[in-house]
């Protein structure tokens, strides 16, 4: 069976294969273990995260901080957290991190109308006022810190955002400038022929 | 909370108590707290790898400055015990006095043209002879600054549109 590495953007999330050798599950050091949470009800763990056990001081924060700023409660809701997240991976053309939270803005929303646009025309899709502020600040943000601007800000406010609602926003977004980073740069997302 | 002003990110953001964002970081201080503990972990880990702290701090400036966070650039650039690496701050130099031209040019790479990053970058990363190990290590790094110096950029509009 030979993997297809998936360059166009989908929901139908791809695997992931890592460009350097993950972590040996069973070479794996007691500190290495502790941060994959690894117990023995759990030995089951990604590529992904193995090879991010190369660092564990950074994996050990990497979870608890990610949960957070997608799934703490009050502030910005579930889905615009996602097309924070999915605005960035957009722009840094991290296919796989836009396919789980294409996906998860889908489910949440039980619509895929806002990531079939998004999909098909990027930055000229047709969105509600509040998803176009709430993705142009995104969309700039990621692209470079210096390109939102205060007409951006303004843009957010006039949608109706405030200031909590706001800075979810930028966790979120910024989170996936971290998260494209790793997962667009150390592997390919990857399909099996034959397969969806 | 009383030491979520003093993280990186909100002094850096220019969010100080009862101002514009206060309210805002004070709901999210454990998201501000545990951002500053992964500052620590890849700008001051106990295990380095092949990356002194010091390289690493002249890394973060180096980037910083590329992204025009000048202030955030100085402030990492403080970090540096030694002058072994001050070079590397400044974006004109490639590495190469330094013997680390190919890790530069890659962290270069992926922090300013993410997109384009592609199998053969990190080839050229074992073909120098860098471990898989040390290659994470440098996106982690790489990878955090992204998202503080957006983090910092986000929180600066959010104090000074309002002032």
């Amino acid at each position: 069976m030979t993997a297809r590495v998936i360059h166009k953007f989908t929901r139908n999330v791809p695997q992931w294969r890592p460009r350097v050798t993950p972590v040996d599950l069973a070479e794996a050091t007691p500190a290495q273990l502790e941060a994959l949470q690894v117990t023995p009800s759990n030995t089951k763990v990604s590529d992904y995260v193995l090879t991010l056990a190369h660092d564990v001081e950074s994996l050990k924060v990497r979870s608890p901080l990610f949960n957070a700023i997608m799934y703490d409660k009050e502030g910005l809701s579930r889905s615009e957290r996602e097309l924070g997240a999915l605005g960035a991976s957009i722009v840094n053309r991290c296919i796989y991190c836009a396919a789980v939270h294409a996906s998860r803005h889908a489910q949440i929303e039980k619509d895929t109308r806002v990531t079939d646009e998004l999909f098909a025309k990027g930055e000229n899709a047709d969105l509600s006022p509040r998803d176009r502020a709430i993705f142009d600040f995104a969309r700039k943000l990621s692209a470079a810190p210096s390109q939102a601007s205060a007409e951006d800000m303004d843009a957010l406010c006039a949608a109706g955002l405030d200031e909590a609602e706001v800075l979810d926003l930028i966790l979120s977004t910024a989170l996936f400038g971290w998260a494209n980073r790793l997962m667009h740069v150390l592997g390919d997302p990857v399909r099996e022929e034959g397969s969806g | 909370m009383s030491d979520t002003w003093s993280t990186t990110a909100v002094a850096e953001g220019g969010v100080v108590p009862e101002g514009p964002g206060a309210a805002a970081v004070t709901l999210r201080a454990n998201i501000l707290d545990m951002t500053q503990t992964a500052e620590e972990a890849v700008l001051a880990p106990e295990d380095c790898g092949a990356w002194p702290a010091d390289l690493r701090a002249a890394l973060a400036s180096r980037i910083a400055r590329l992204n025009r966070l000048d202030a955030v650039a100085d402030r990492y650039a403080g970090r540096m015990s030694g002058t072994a690496y001050a070079g590397l701050t400044d974006p004109g130099q490639d590495g190469a006095a330094e013997g680390v031209a190919e890790v530069v040019a890659f962290m270069d790479k992926v922090a300013m043209q993410t997109r384009d990053i592609a199998a053969a970058d990190i080839a050229t990363l074992q073909a120098a002879g860098i471990h898989d190990a040390d290659i994470v290590r440098l996106c982690e790094l790489n990878a955090f600054l992204a998202y503080q110096l957006r983090l910092i950029a986000g929180l600066r509009l959010m104090t000074e549109v309002r002032t």
